[in-house]
């Protein structure tokens, strides 16, 4: 077990910026991936929840908060709102080989990444809105071979130790493990600060790394659209609304009705 | 989209037209730029949206409630305006010496219409907060500063303006509240105030109302008119707030609108409390005796300009929300549509769009006009050279009754029409729009009724003036109208090839409005001149307007898509159907029509 210093305890927090979850999405027809120029971006809802928690850990005994975000240039607005809540310095994984990338890619960059800053600590929301898989945090655990603690709705670190509790059906499991690990968060575990003028005047100023696929030592043909492991052959629009059936009850409606349910098979 | 305000109408008119990245250049701001304006816009929609929007409603339908001794409001107004504080709304526009962050007082009043449409009751207490601690500051002792506005600063006090008087509303110079003068340099204070917002309440560990009182010796009239700071609990020189002042409520208001903001009747030195042992309300002069009155109005264009972006705050919010509404309501069907086919909705009827035009006319023209009155409230402030500061701000002294005024109308017009765009849902309580009419109808009464704004423009700002400050803003309107003439004629649609013909129908009535001008001036009877001061208010206004809608027409021009050939159909509505209306104002005033100057008040 490695002993940290809980006052240089470096956390990492990856946050995504994904299409505002209330807005409808559309794919590009040149290759099936998500449109992200017709729709608002904004930071991952849960990836919020992850970034509070980084710096509740830190404002109670000391550490840097980096955070880590890969995605297309945009997606340095959502380091930037990170920065302007607290976090110290962003990492922004950029480079056009990623475009499509899947999530097994994804989580190969992203541990590239998570290597070379030397983290004790790797926080993320337990999923995005967009893709709402969860198996990121996983794979990126895996990748670095670090104890993954997910779903937690509490975190707390103690010397070289972390400990949640990890969301189940039933109530929740204690976990704990040595550092460096990984932790997921559920959006139980906190409420998320507001930026302040103050943050986001000093986020002006603290530092942003850009990193591409050179940099991170992944070569191009195991990243991007080309190396998913699926492929959208084919997309339509969902169909517009039919118009329901209407029965005009002449005695006849209750029969009407169970003959409609029974030919849908609910009954 | 949000229905509490149009972020995309924000940015148009900050950065399309108004040129923000420009201002962001000067000194003051060097620690801005585009992108913490943004961030900081974000930040106010986000509070706005999340903590002062959602209590809107329950704040009306609950009014603050007075159990004889303390004010009780709503729970949610309370960390709405801790969230207001924390993010550092409080001190935006501060110097940065006193933990402020320098923002431009434009970009603050971008900010601020989101608070405003979203919830305007709640936002009433920061804003009295923020207008009596800039005042502490600008006039007190650093000792006042210090145990005062420091403290409002940071949202632990709330303050108050306490000018008006049971029997002296308008007419400060009747006030009578008596202040004496104690051998330790405090003053003790006695009388009755009407009209205080905010005047009681629990949200802060005090309250600091800046009253205005007579002195024994001082003269009668606004002259001798002093301001004082009165605390609603004495506050230790270390700052922990201690004993109760003298200062409590007779009762509160029970009003049309405007109700989660509550409005007091407060009584001083009636001995309901003795501070040190005996009845009298402790004050502290602010600045000198005798000088209350300048100094508390070296607030009032802030003050004026805040009521203005109040207006159009709600305004706006009724006109998103009435839009919204007729895209989705189906009702009728086009005429000569055969009977029983589709119902369409609401917004495919030209009258509808009318109501709906006329609304985004008067909303984003007083939008447009209260960002420009900011804009100049900063350059009155930042511009290199002196005399750019020196006409910035004599520009912004003429058109702050406009600033004041003309939304407080136009946007209560709004309100109007929203409510007969939805018809008999709108005139309900299930929808807010009803609320936002009641809401507006406050602000062409407080901070200087429309008729006060009227003799302020006309009698002080024009005549006295000699026509100076006039004739700059001429000069800019003519400048305005040449390079719409300039424009390229190739626009990419009727409308946007329509820059000539929108520019004659502005010079037209700005010539008309100066002639008119001229003959009031030399009527040599000042009560004739004066007698109908609010159709020259009114008439002003939609010049004014007029020629910031040209200025957004240029701003949109040979732009395309839904936005900006939405800005041309606004500019040329408001051009060629509402400037018109000025015309039989000024005809009226050009005629010295006696009618009511020598009405008998017996035949009323």
């Amino acid at each position: 077990m490695r002993e940290v210093d809980s006052e240089t305890m470096k956390i990492v927090v990856c946050v995504k910026q994904v299409p505002d979850s209330w807005a409808e999405k559309t794919l590009r027809p040149s290759d099936n991936t998500l449109d992200r120029e017709s729709v608002d971006a904004v930071m991952n809802e849960l990836d919020e929840y992850a970034v509070e928690e980084a710096l509740r850990l830190q404002e109670a005994q000391g550490g840097e908060v980096v955070v880590l975000s890969m995605g297309p240039s945009q997606a340095t607005d959502t380091i930037r709102k990170a920065l302007s809540m607290g976090a110290d310095a962003g990492v922004h994984v950029v480079d056009d080989g990623l475009h499509g990338s899947d999530a097994v890619a994804t989580s190969l960059a992203l541990a590239k990444a998570i290597e070379a800053q030397g983290a004790d600590l790797v926080i993320f929301g337990s999923e995005s809105t967009d893709a709402r898989m969860s198996v990121v945090p996983a794979m990126v655990a895996e990748r670095l071979g670090l104890p993954q603690l997910t779903f937690s709705s509490s975190v707390a670190v103690d010397g070289g130790t972390v400990r949640t509790n990890r969301v189940t059906e039933y109530g929740y499991d204690v976990v704990e493990a040595p550092l460096p690990a990984l932790v997921s968060v559920v959006e139980k575990i906190n409420e998320p600060r507001y930026p302040s003028f103050k943050g986001i005047m000093a986020a002006k100023k603290k530092p942003v790394q850009t990193l591409g696929l050179a940099d991170l030592g992944v070569a191009a043909g195991e990243v991007g659209l080309g190396a998913a492991w699926s492929v959208v052959a084919e997309a339509a629009a969902r169909p517009p609304k039919a118009k329901g059936t209407i029965v005009a009850d002449d005695g006849s409606g209750g029969v009407a009705i169970a003959d409609y349910l029974s030919a849908q098979k609910f009954i | 989209m949000s229905l509490i305000m149009s972020r995309r109408d924000l940015d148009f008119l900050l950065h399309e037209w108004l040129d923000t990245g420009a201002l962001l250049q000067r000194d003051r701001f060097a620690e801005h730029s585009r992108e913490t304006v943004d961030a900081i816009l974000d930040l106010a929609e986000l509070v706005a949206t999340a903590d002062f929007a959602p209590h809107n409603r329950a704040a009306d339908l609950a009014e603050p409630r007075f159990d004889g001794t303390t004010v009780h409001v709503l729970p949610g107004v309370g960390p709405a305006l801790r969230a207001f504080a924390d993010a550092g709304f409080l001190v935006a526009t501060a110097d940065a010496s006193a933990g402020g962050a320098q923002l431009p007082i434009s970009v603050f009043s971008a900010c601020m219409a989101w608070f405003q449409a979203a919830n305007a009751a709640t936002s009433g207490y920061p804003l009295l907060t923020m207008a009596a601690a800039n005042l502490i500051r600008a006039h007190g002792t650093p000792e006042q500063v210090l145990r005062f506005a420091d403290p409002m600063a940071e949202g632990r006090f709330f303050g108050t303006m306490a000018l008006s008087e049971p029997q002296a509303g308008s007419s400060l110079a009747d006030i009578t509240t008596r202040a004496e003068r104690q051998d330790d340099g405090t003053y003790r204070l006695f009388g009755r105030k009407m009209w205080i917002s905010g005047g009681d309440h629990e949200l802060a560990e005090t309250i600091v109302h800046l009253v205005l009182a007579r002195t024994p010796d001082a003269p009668p009239g606004t002259r001798g008119i002093s301001l004082f700071l009165v605390p609603k609990h004495l506050v230790d020189p270390d700052g922990r707030v201690g004993e109760r002042n003298d200062v409590v409520l007779a009762g509160i208001n029970h009003k049309m609108g405007f109700r989660g903001t509550v409005n007091t009747a407060p009584v001083l030195g009636d001995g309901a409390f003795t501070p040190d042992g005996r009845p009298g309300a402790v004050g502290y002069l602010l600045g000198a005796e005798q000088r209350g009155l300048p100094i508390m109005f070296s607030m009032m264009n802030e003050a004026r300009i805040g009521v203005g972006l109040c207006a159009t705050g709600l305004g706006y919010t009724g006109y998103l929300k009435s839009l919204a509404y007729a895209r989705e309501r189906t009702q009728g069907r086009p005429v000569g549509a055969a009977p029983g086919g589709p119902q369409v909705p609401l917004v495919e009827h030209p009258d509808v769009r009318r109501m709906l035009l006329a609304q985004k006319s008067y909303v984003e023209g007083a939008l447009a006009l209260i960002l420009f009155a900011s804009r100049l409230a900063d350059d009155a402030e930042t511009l290199p050279d002196p005399q750019g500061r020196q006409e910035a701000s004599s520009l912004l002294g003429l058109l702050t009754p406009i600033a004041k005024s003309w939304p407080s109308q136009w946007c209560v017009a709004a309100n109007d029409l929203a409510i007969q765009v939805m018809g008999g849902a709108g005139y309900t309580r299930d929808h807010d729009v009803e609320q936002h009419y009641r809401d507006n109808r406050l602000n062409p009464i407080h901070e200087g009724t429309h008729g006060i704004q009227a003799l302020d423009l006309l009698g002080r700002k024009v005549l006295l003036d000699h026509g100076a400050a006039l004739g700059r803003l001429v000069a800019r309107i003519e400048a305005t109208a040449a390079r719409a003439r300039g424009a390229d004629q190739a626009g990419t649609t009727p409308a946007d090839a329509g820059g000539p013909a929108l520019a004659d129908l502005l010079t037209s009535t700005t010539r008309d409005l100066v002639a008119t001008t001229a003959a009031l001036g030399a009527l040599g009877d000042p009560a004739a001149t004066m007698a109908d001061a609010t159709a020259y208010l009114e008439a002003f206004g939609h010049v004014v307007v007029g020629w910031l809608w040209l200025e957004q027409w240029l701003a949109a021009h040979g732009r395309q898509g839904p936005f900006y050939e939405g800005k041309r159909a606004a500019a040329t509505f408001f051009l060629t159907r509402e400037l018109p209306r000025v015309g039989p104002m000024l005809a009226l005033l050009r005629a010295a029509d006696r009618l009511t100057l020598d009405l008998d008040p017996d035949v009323l």
